[in-house]
């Protein structure tokens, strides 16, 4: 990553222009918030983004190339190149703070751990429910509404919520 | 600049697992037993595929003939397959699915662990990835194998009899050939035997836990990895081929 001393004026531009594109699954969170976005670089006069997929089969890679190209396209900004990273492999531990308290505010559930857990059978850790805050919830299903979430509920509000699960 | 044709072939038959186990996997959607679970066989397909993607270009990148990954999935024969004949066994029931996503999902996260060592930079970066997945997979799947085998009398005969079925397959995972050999020596792939060996310890358990016996093995004299499939494979491709055969290069 490029440390903020390092950034040209142009680089906090870009950044800025980025701070508006958004995760078109979970729109509350910035690809900046996910930990998508893993570089902005200035390559001989081109600008180069380099994002990182959440999941391999993640739906929405295509589209946040495409917001990206846009975003920067309005703000006149050009030309592009996005590159896309494997190594390291995204985890959820680059979910930034702010975007764990976003995810509370719309009633999903933050990850409850670190990624390094690799647990395969035996007792999940709780997970607190998002509207009540209970830590009496279960687990309804590993597999969410998007390949990133698991489906839990509540004992206590009985509410239905998504988690943010752990990869 | 091309890379070994044996490097090219490895990484061309893990592409292909994936593939074609997705592609079974995806024909649960709107068939499963409830909701939930159709968004988890439907969200596990789409990890099979993408993975799919990711290795087949690859293997297109080292075959330096500018075969893209739609080429590999869409424009090859069923000879020119290398998947395993247990990816592509029809599904049956819910019971014959979950066997042998356990079978496959905890071969591919021991195959995974190991393939992040690769010295192909590529495909450890996408073995750190699918490692990860695998692990939820196989959690996924075997916590329905131990549900339904240490369950009622018929779910316990289904997966039994689903495991008696598959698990002379199995033998296929493991069979060194003469591209095995070159990667394992290349240090492209993991040693078969001791991948084979992490594998065993980890079926073994679960299906104990599961109560499900574990039947004596048998070889298998055909092999996909060499382009021999069943008759099951060529209604699989028609299906996953139609449109991209009816209508060449079409975009939307």
């Amino acid at each position: 990553m490029v440390s903020a001393a390092d950034e040209t004026p142009a680089i906090a531009d870009v950044r800025s222009v980025l701070e508006d594109v958004r995760d078109p699954e979970i729109p509350i969170l910035t690809i900046a918030d996910l930990g998508i976005l893993r570089d902005v670089a200035i390559e001989n006069g081109e600008i180069v983004i380099v994002i990182t997929p959440t999941y391999s089969g993640c739906p929405a890679m295509n589209t946040i190339e495409q917001d990206i190209r846009a975003a920067l396209d309005a703000a006149g900004i050009a030309p592009v190149r996005i590159e896309t990273r494997l190594a390291p492999a995204w985890t959820t531990d680059w979910l930034s703070a702010a975007g764990r308290c976003k995810l509370l505010e719309v009633g999903i559930a933050p990850p409850a751990e670190r990624s390094t857990n690799k647990r395969l059978l035996g007792a999940a850790p709780a997970i607190a429910c998002p509207q009540c805050g209970s830590q009496a919830t279960e687990r309804v299903s590993e597999f969410g509404s998007t390949a990133c979430k698991a489906l839990y509920r509540c004992r206590e509000c009985l509410e239905p919520f998504d988690y943010f699960k752990c990869i | 600049m091309s890379a070994a044709p044996e490097h090219v072939e490895y990484v061309l038959r893990l592409g292909d697992n994936a593939l074609i186990l997705g592609q079974r996997l995806s024909e649960w959607c709107g068939h499963s037993p409830f909701v939930e679970e159709d968004v988890a066989m439907a969200n596990t397909a789409l990890d099979h595929i993408g993975r799919a993607r990711m290795l087949l270009t690859h293997a297109g990148e080292l075959e330096g003939r500018g075969r893209s990954e739609d080429d590999f999935a869409f424009a090859r024969t069923e000879r020119e397959f290398r998947n395993f004949l247990l990816c592509e066994l029809p599904i049956g029931d819910f019971a014959f699915t979950i066997v042998r996503q356990t079978l496959m999902d905890a071969y591919h996260l021991h195959l995974y662990e190991l393939l992040q060592a690769s010295v192909d930079p590529t495909l450890a970066a996408i073995a750190a990835k699918v490692v990860k997945e695998s692990r939820y997979h196989l959690r996924h799947s075997s916590e329905w194998l131990i549900r339904l085998g240490d369950g009622t009398a018929e779910s316990n005969e289904r997966c039994q009899r689903a495991l008696d079925q598959q698990w002379r397959y199995t033998s296929e995972l493991f069979a060194t050939d003469t591209v095995d050999a070159f990667a394992a020596d290349a240090g492209i792939g993991p040693d078969q035997e001791a991948l084979a060996a992490a594998w065993r310890a980890e079926v073994e358990q679960l299906f104990a836990t599961a109560t499900l016996t574990i039947p004596p093995d048998t070889p298998l004299a055909a092999s996909g990895r060499a382009g021999v499939h069943t008759e099951h494979m060529g209604f699989l491709l028609a299906e996953m081929q139609s449109v991209p055969r009816t209508y060449p290069g079409l975009q939307w």
